[in-house]
């Protein structure tokens, strides 16, 4: 499982990855998705279903997300524009 | 009397020093340090195309081929909206199928997607306090992907943090009806070219 940020300027950027596995590596990312979403992130996974449509579970709490997920993705949360 | 009085004010100084240096100190180095110049980034003419380059990867890699194609052919991506009664702010809508456009860096336009009524505008930025490389503003394409993945993750919890506004606001309503026309003729044409793709 990778984590993605999103970051203005560059693009995304690979903040942690690891496979659930392993328990460090576990350890690691619960740690690292608590700080991201402690910084202000929202935290999104893309999914497709067996159609082939596509969409995004907007995770919450690390155990949100799907075992098999490739990738999660942080992104700034939203906010009220002009 | 006058030694009196120097005497005083010297004692007087000499006790108010000892609570007032500390805070003089400090303010003397705040505002060296305002005054101090920082050298800002080197400016990277490349680096802002390179984000791009990437955001857009990463979007196509993430929605569906027909949305990719969308926002590659027409600059906007279309999700359908799934709340029973239209967005949060407008229940005009009234059951009827709606739908948003996804503009990079733009409010999201609601619409009904049978008589093309525009039903608000809704605006939305994803401002990155940290600031790296100087600015708060995602790519373009990296905007997109995160209101695509609010709406089709959580449309009510985005709607609500957006400003609601009634259309016409920022985007020309005369614009967004192109651009609904626009994207009607570029489902016509994909779906003759699968045809043709099918028959021959």
């Amino acid at each position: 499982m990778r984590f993605l940020r999103m970051k203005p300027g560059h693009g995304e950027v690979l903040i942690a990855e690891g496979e659930l596995d392993r328990g460090e590596d576990e350890q690691r990312l619960v740690r690292e998705f608590r700080r991201q979403l402690d910084a202000g992130l929202w935290a999104a996974v893309p999914t497709a279903d067996a159609s082939g449509r596509r969409q995004a579970q907007m995770v919450r709490a690390f155990s949100d997300i799907p075992r098999d997920a490739e990738r999660v993705i942080f992104f700034p949360r939203a906010a009220g524009g002009r | 009397m006058l030694l009196a009085l120097i005497a005083t004010a010297l004692v007087a100084v000499a006790l108010l020093s000892e609570e007032l240096g500390p805070r003089i100190s400090r303010a003397w180095r705040r505002h060296r340090a305002r005054r101090r110049h920082v050298a800002p980034l080197p400016y990277d003419p490349g680096r802002e195309r390179r984000a791009e380059q990437r955001a857009r990867m990463l979007l196509r890699s993430c929605v569906n081929d027909e949305e990719w194609a969308m926002y590659r052919d027409l600059g906007f991506i279309r999700v359908w909206g799934t709340q029973p009664d239209g967005p949060e702010s407008d229940r005009s809508a009234g059951g009827a199928a709606y739908a948003y456009l996804i503009y990079p860096h733009r409010p999201i336009v609601a619409y009904l997607a049978q008589t093309h009524r525009l039903l608000a505008e809704y605006c939305v930025t994803f401002p990155d306090e940290s600031r790296p490389y100087g600015e708060a503003q995602l790519p373009d394409s990296d905007d997109v992907l995160a209101k695509w993945m609010a709406l089709t993750g959580d449309e009510r919890r985005l709607i609500e943090s957006a400003n609601m506004h009634l259309p016409g606001r920022e985007l020309d309503p005369a614009r967004v009806r192109r651009d609904l026309w626009r994207l009607s003729q570029w489902e016509r044409a994909r779906l003759r070219d699968a045809e043709h793709s099918q028959a021959s």
